[in-house]
């Protein structure tokens, strides 16, 4: 091994190994009840951040000298049968696309870093939201150098997971709890999709690299090494996997929930980073959509469908927060859009640009008004109305009925919930029922002692009994 | 056969016989707990030191060293092999944090003498081969829930109803076998009814309704002990696996399927967490058995993965149930408690064995969950995703139960919530396991792999269960094992 493959597996693990560090460390900390005070806390969130960026940078300023635009790091087997070819490689990929994804978390990450040491300064939660958010930011360094697609899947749920737990941060109230737990359903559901992806992507192929699973060529030449049908069936899996996490459509209603959470959270997770993984994901599989003109098009009209709903959603909030929210849905639906027509540097750079916006403008979100007083005062009269001049051409009752769809969210959260959870849960009801009539047909007395337990035992005030 | 050093077996079963009778002497004083919470200490000691010495001897299956009570540890009945190698410690682990999370003013209501005579009776089975002896084992530890549904008062119908079956094909089923060659069709009969009463045991839909009685009416703490070391799916290892032909247990492993979906969409909709604590337990051994059922070697290795996972995550989110249930009684679903600023320990583990009970990355779970599925996508490429549903299902239900148990607003209470030192140490033991198994997972896979090869291996010599396909994957492996292994040959 030369010096520069030497140099590149040291850099490329301690990328790795600093998000896992600072999650051991919160962590293990949590775990035997040590709180580490509030510095502590920010300056080794700093000092993970800065771990993972330079080296980092270091990678592609190597690279740029070297000439290389593919950089393997691989860190063993994880887990191995080698009788049964089953490997679980801790490979990670540092090209064209994960490096910029990679910079981009760790400038966002710890821009909000810093700004939440401020923003929850002693807070109660201060030490959970900074262990949540260890968990991301490793899920999203881990995710964006996935080279297998084990190790995406793994920093997907860490994601998924630490989203659905800052939601529900203000976990005294009932709304930011039942939102959580809202984003939580959908992010399992689009797990689920992208597990059933992988594994019939692993058995058609083989392996689970994803290098080999997007045939030769390294980012963004690669060849799919699947036939157009089998590309349809895992791309669709995929997209579903995709809409759930990027909020297209028909699961756009978590992303104005999510906006419950803290600022800097929403800031980070909702308008910047974890929104834009779904299309990460379809970036890095982008090979497949070119292996199949039906899931091309299949992208398209997904990311023209959530694009467009976004924008009518976006300009009828009365939240600024769940507006910005909305206005993200509706880039997002234009790099979808991008990713199908096959404009994939495009929609990388827009990715970029997006997040960074959209986290200043959420990190902005506490002091619009005090913004608005400023610009009107600088102006010296009233902001003009922002009524789109399209609008006078728009028949009266399809404005009202366009106003009623952006303000009920796309009714996207109401049919979900009347053609697909509510039929869901009413089956299982009445399995319950069932279960209730017959047990008590088996037994002497009331089968079920839980139908007397109190709603709120611990209120009482008193020893169980 | 190989012996141990130490007559682990028979020394790790009599313990907490020896100790039940102890307990039984010290009467009601203060102290009982401790000295129950000594003796599983000593037992679960045992029976690591068991696992120790077996891994050291590097055996397929071992016995104990002579001691002196050879006419009642059979040497040919009783021993231990790489299934049950790991089974042992698990089970002695969940006693063992059972009764340390057992709060004092519990231990009338919970007898810890019927725990640790139940525990005698588990490892006693854990450590049986296939015998009358195991049957009369399994047939025994269904008496002390019963006793202790009797004891509370309640209706034990439901209970003996389904036992009673459960002890009836369990005894027809393995004398009929008695009386035929294991090795011809007409094993079949005698071994669909040893299946019934293992599935019977497991709860497997629609034979399930006695774990959902058994939970509304025992104690947590019973109920856990008597599910969670998952008797019936090691009873289809023993009774089941060596006989039935590959296309009927695979035909079952659907069966197992439906009851793991089944029961996760139950679980989402129950109002009150033990009966959802019930229908989660019942969801994920389902998915245990399904890999047993796969019998490929990758979905055995995952479900042997799973059991143990399983085991110790369950255990651990049963006994933050049981530890709340201890204090404040029984916890409705339907509202918000807020109970995370006084129980931040246990709201934390809570989530964390949640979690790994589900197979979230770097838990425990994890990996054997990865396992299954692929086993069961190489059977059933269809059906075989049901395990995904059911695993996201569980999943939204562990988060459901941890924001209503844990978020909302906060009830000062007058009793102390806090965790005690020994419930700390239980959650900590676990807390452990659980992610160093997840972080480092390759020992224990590569253990339950081996285990799984052996099992298949078994069941090659049979005529009834030869599998062609099984059987070329095993010559593929065991030419991959010679081709890796040959350059190290030649280095000698």
């Amino acid at each position: 091994m030369n010096f520069t493959e030497t140099a590149f597996e040291i850099l490329g693990t301690v990328v790795v190994a600093s998000p896992v560090g600072l999650l051991a460390i919160l962590g293990l900390s949590t775990l035997f009840s040590r709180p580490l005070s509030e510095t502590s806390i920010s300056r080794l969130t700093q000092m993970g951040v800065l771990f993972t960026m330079v080296p980092g940078i270091m990678i592609l300023a190597l690279m740029l000298m070297v000439g290389t635009r593919y950089v393997p790091v691989e860190l063993g087997d994880w887990v191995t049968i080698p009788e049964q070819e089953f490997h679980f490689s801790l490979k990670f990929v540092f090209d064209r696309l994960s490096i910029p994804f990679l910079l981009l978390s760790c400038v966002l990450c710890g821009v909000v870093g810093a700004f939440t040491r401020r923003y929850l300064h002693r807070e109660e939660g201060f030490g959970r939201f900074f262990l949540y958010y260890a968990v991301f930011f490793c899920g999203m360094v881990i995710s964006s150098l996935a080279g297998t697609i084990e190790t995406l899947f793994v920093g997907w749920e860490m994601v998924g997971l630490s989203s659905a737990l800052l939601v529900a941060y203000f976990h005294q109230r009932r709304n930011p709890v039942r939102n959580g737990q809202r984003v939580w359903s959908v992010y399992r559901l689009a797990d689920a999709a992208f597990l059933i992806a992988a594994i019939a992507m692993h058995s058609m192929t083989g392996e689970g690299d994803l290098g080999g699973l997007m045939g030769s060529g390294v980012w963004p030449e690669g060849v799919a090494a699947i036939t157009s049908q089998q590309a349809f069936g895992v791309g669709t899996l995929l997209l579903i996997a995709v809409a759930g996490k990027s909020a297209l459509f028909p699961f756009s209603g978590w992303l104005p929930r999510a906006m419950e959470g803290p600022t800097p959270s929403s800031a980070i997770f909702y308008g910047a980073l974890s929104v834009h993984l779904g299309v990460y994901l379809l970036l890095r599989v982008s090979p497949l959509l070119e292996a199949s003109l039906m899931l091309q098009a299949l992208v398209i009209t997904l990311g023209l469908i959530s694009a467009g709903c976004g924008a009518l959603m976006s300009r009828v909030q009365n939240d600024v927060k769940v507006s910005l929210a909305y206005a993200s849905l509706t880039q997002v639906g234009i790099i979808v859009v991008e990713i199908g027509l096959g404009l994939r540097y495009l929609a990388l750079i827009h990715i970029i640009g997006h997040a960074c916006l959209r986290t200043m403008q959420l990190l902005r979100a506490p002091t619009l008004l005090r913004d608005y007083n400023e610009l009107e005062n600088a102006l010296g009269r009233r902001l003009p109305e922002g009524a789109s001049p399209w609008t006078r051409h728009l028949p009266e009752g399809l404005q009202g009925w366009l106003y009623r769809f952006g303000f009920d969210r796309g009714f996207m959260d109401i049919a979900l919930d009347k053609w697909a959870v509510g039929p869901f849960m009413n089956l299982f009801r009445w399995f319950d029922r069932i279960e209730r009539r017959a047990t008590n047909r088996l037994s002497s007395e009331n089968h079920r002692q839980s139908d007397r337990i109190e709603l709120h035992p611990e209120s009482t005030g008193r020893a169980a009994t | 056969m190989t012996e141990l050093h130490f007559p682990w077996i028979e020394v790790s079963i009599l313990t907490p016989l020896l100790g039940a009778v102890w307990i039984h002497l010290l009467g009601a004083r203060a102290s009982v707990l401790r000295h129950a919470i000594a003796i599983a200490s000593v037992t679960f000691a045992l029976t690591v030191g068991e696992l120790l010495d077996f891994i050291l001897l590097g055996a397929f299956e071992a016995h104990d060293r002579r001691l002196f009570l050879d006419w009642l540890f059979d040497r040919d009945i009783f021993v231990v092999d790489e299934l049950s190698a790991f089974q042992l410690p698990l089970a002695a682990l969940i006693f063992l944090v059972i009764i340390m999370s057992t709060l004092r003013t519990k231990s009338p209501r919970f007898s810890l003498k019927a725990a640790l005579i139940s525990e005698t009776l588990l490892l006693a089975t854990f450590s049986c081969r296939t015998s009358w002896t195991l049957v009369a084992l399994l047939a025994a530890s269904t008496i002390p829930p019963f006793l202790e549904l009797r004891q509370r008062g309640h209706c034990t119908r439901i209970y003996t109803l389904h036992m009673s079956l459960f002890v009836a094909l369990l005894v027809g089923g393995w004398a009929w076998l008695s009386m035929v060659d294991v090795n011809s069709p007409a094993a079949l009969i005698p071994g669909a009814l040893l299946t019934a009463a293992a599935l019977l045991r497991s709860g497997i839909v629609p034979f399930h309704l006695w774990i959902a009685d058994l939970f509304e009416k025992g104690t947590l703490g019973t109920a856990i002990l008597f599910t969670t070391p998952l008797v019936g799916a090691y009873a289809v290892m023993r009774l089941v696996l060596p006989i039935a032909p590959s296309w009927a247990l695979q035909s079952i492993a659907i069966l197992s399927l439906l009851t793991a979906v089944y029961a996760a969409g139950m679980a989402l909709v129950q109002r009150e967490a033990r009966r959802m604590f019930c229908y989660i337990m019942l969801s994920q051994s389902s998915l245990v058995l399904v890999g047993l059922e796969l019998v490929t070697p990758i979905g055995l290795t995952g479900a042997l993965c799973l059991w143990l996972s399983v085991g110790l995550s369950l255990t651990g989110f049963g006994i933050t149930l049981r530890s709340i249930e201890a204090r404040i009684s029984r916890i409705s679903l339907v509202d918000y408690h807020g109970l995370y600023r006084q129980m931040p320990i246990f709201s934390g583990f809570f989530l964390l064995t949640g979690l790994a009970s589900i197979g979230f990355p770097a838990t425990v779970g994890f990996v054997g969950m990865e396992l299954l599925i692929e086993g069961a996508v190489d059977i059933y490429p269809w059906v075989g995703t049901m395990v995904v549903i059911a695993a996201a299902l569980n999943g939204i239900t562990v988060l459901m139960a941890y924001f209503r148990i844990f978020t909302g607003r906060h009830n000062p209470t007058l009793i102390p919530m806090h965790a005690r030192r020994s419930e700390q140490v239980a959650v900590l033991i676990l807390s452990l396991l659980i992610l160093v198994g997840g972080l480092v997972p390759q020992p224990g896979v590569a253990s339950r792999y081996h285990a799984a090869t052996e099992l298949t291996r078994q069941r090659q010599r049979n005529p009834m269960t030869e599998d062609e396909t099984v059987a070329r994957i095993l010559d593929a492996g065991s030419e991959e094992q010679n081709v890796i292994t040959r350059p190290v040959s030649v280095s000698h």
